[in-house]
This record gives structure tokens, sequence and C-alpha cells, in this order.
């Protein structure tokens, strides 16, 4: 499966959220391991984590991707804002270089 | 013992106890080394266990705490997040004062 059709996928599911905005970066070449398919970073904003904690946000998305997360996907980070917090800051954080600790499995 | 009984006896009695991949002196992965990083400066003891050396409880945490990847942090027998989370509560200065509240009193 190709690192696009991944994403594709992802992109696909994701919309049943309705994003108002929607990115996805393949960082999978920060990462140690043969996959080129393997490590994400989903920004999103949308109303339907309007009163939803954090935690529960990312459980949601976790959810909906959990075909993905059980087979190509080893790394998900993910930036979750409904479009009033998205309004106020709408900065995207990088995320840590892999440091090699799963490069065996 | 069944590995959920590990699992849950782990998280009821440590306050602060955060799942990662290698030692807090010495991280195998970005996200783990992140996420350590933030909780040690926030100056408090805390437990961890190295998922890399507990594959039993790498398979298996996932599914105890509806959560599918590592690092993860939890206080108080409540599960605070990955990385993101942790990551974003501590440029806040939220973590640090969660974490005094939580830390055993000396």
């Amino acid at each position: 499966m190709s690192q696009e059709r991944t994403a594709q996928l992802i992109e696909q599911k994701l919309s049943m959220l309705e994003p108002k905005f929607l990115r996805i970066d393949n960082e999978s070449h920060m990462h140690s391991g043969p996959a080129t398919d393997s490590h994400f970073k989903v920004t999103l904003v949308s109303s339907a984590f309007d009163g939803v904690r954090t935690v529960a946000r990312h459980q949601k998305v976790y959810g909906i991707l959990s075909d993905e997360l059980a087979g190509p996907v080893h790394a998900l980070s993910l930036h979750l804002h409904t479009p009033e917090e998205w309004q106020t800051d709408s900065t995207i954080p990088d995320s840590p270089a892999c440091m090699g600790g799963s490069k065996h499995d | 013992m069944d590995i959920m009984q590990v699992i849950k006896d782990q998280i009821e009695n440590n306050d602060i106890l955060l799942y990662m991949k290698g030692s807090p002196n010495q991280p195998l992965c970005g996200f783990s080394a992140r996420t350590v990083q933030a909780v040690m400066d926030c100056g408090q003891k805390f437990a961890y266990v190295d998922v890399l050396s507990n594959q039993d409880i790498r398979a298996n945490l996932p599914k105890y705490g509806n959560w599918p990847t590592f690092p993860q942090l939890w206080v108080k027998g409540e599960l605070i997040g990955g990385c993101d989370i942790v990551t974003e509560m501590y440029e806040k200065g939220e973590l640090k004062t969660l974490l005094e509240e939580a830390a055993p009193a000396e």
C-alpha cells in the first residue's frame, strides 16, 4: 500500500467529522524502520469537538482510525481543535524525531 | 496474575505513572523522550514502565485505556494522554499543577 493511499484513507474516514480544516502530514521520513506510511500528523478542526475534553477527542479519532492503527500506522500525532480554539491559536507543533526504539518490530 | 489485573494494579497504586518506550534516562522514542522530559521538569516523583521490555503490557494496555499508542501518562488512575496532550499541558503550565496536586505528600 503506498503512503498516499494511507493518507487518503485517513482523510476519507475523518471526513465524517465534517472538518473545517484538515491537514495530514506524512512524517514517516523522520522515523526508523522500513515502512514509509507509518508516522502521520493530523491537524483537524471540527465542531464535533465542542465541549469534548482532549482525551476524548483523541479517543474519538483513534476509534475512527482503528483499522489503520492496527495496520500500517505506527504513530499518529493529533492536534484536534474546535473552530473557536483554532481562531485563537492555529499553530501546528512540530513532532519529535525518532530515536529508533521500535526498529526491530 | 492476569495481565489486565497487573495493569490495573500499576495504575491504581501509582499516583503518577508513565508508560513509555525506554527509560527516563534513555528514552527510545522521540514521543516518549519529549513526554518524560516534560514530566521530569515538573519536579515530582513518578513511576514508569518501559513497554519495550514488557511486551505483555505493550500489547494489552491499549485495550485497557482505549488508547492505541505510547507514551501514556496516567495520574490518580486517570489517563491524561500521550505526547501531544502532555506537551500542550506542559506549555500551558497545567501539567505542573496537575502533578503537584497528585504527588504523594512527603
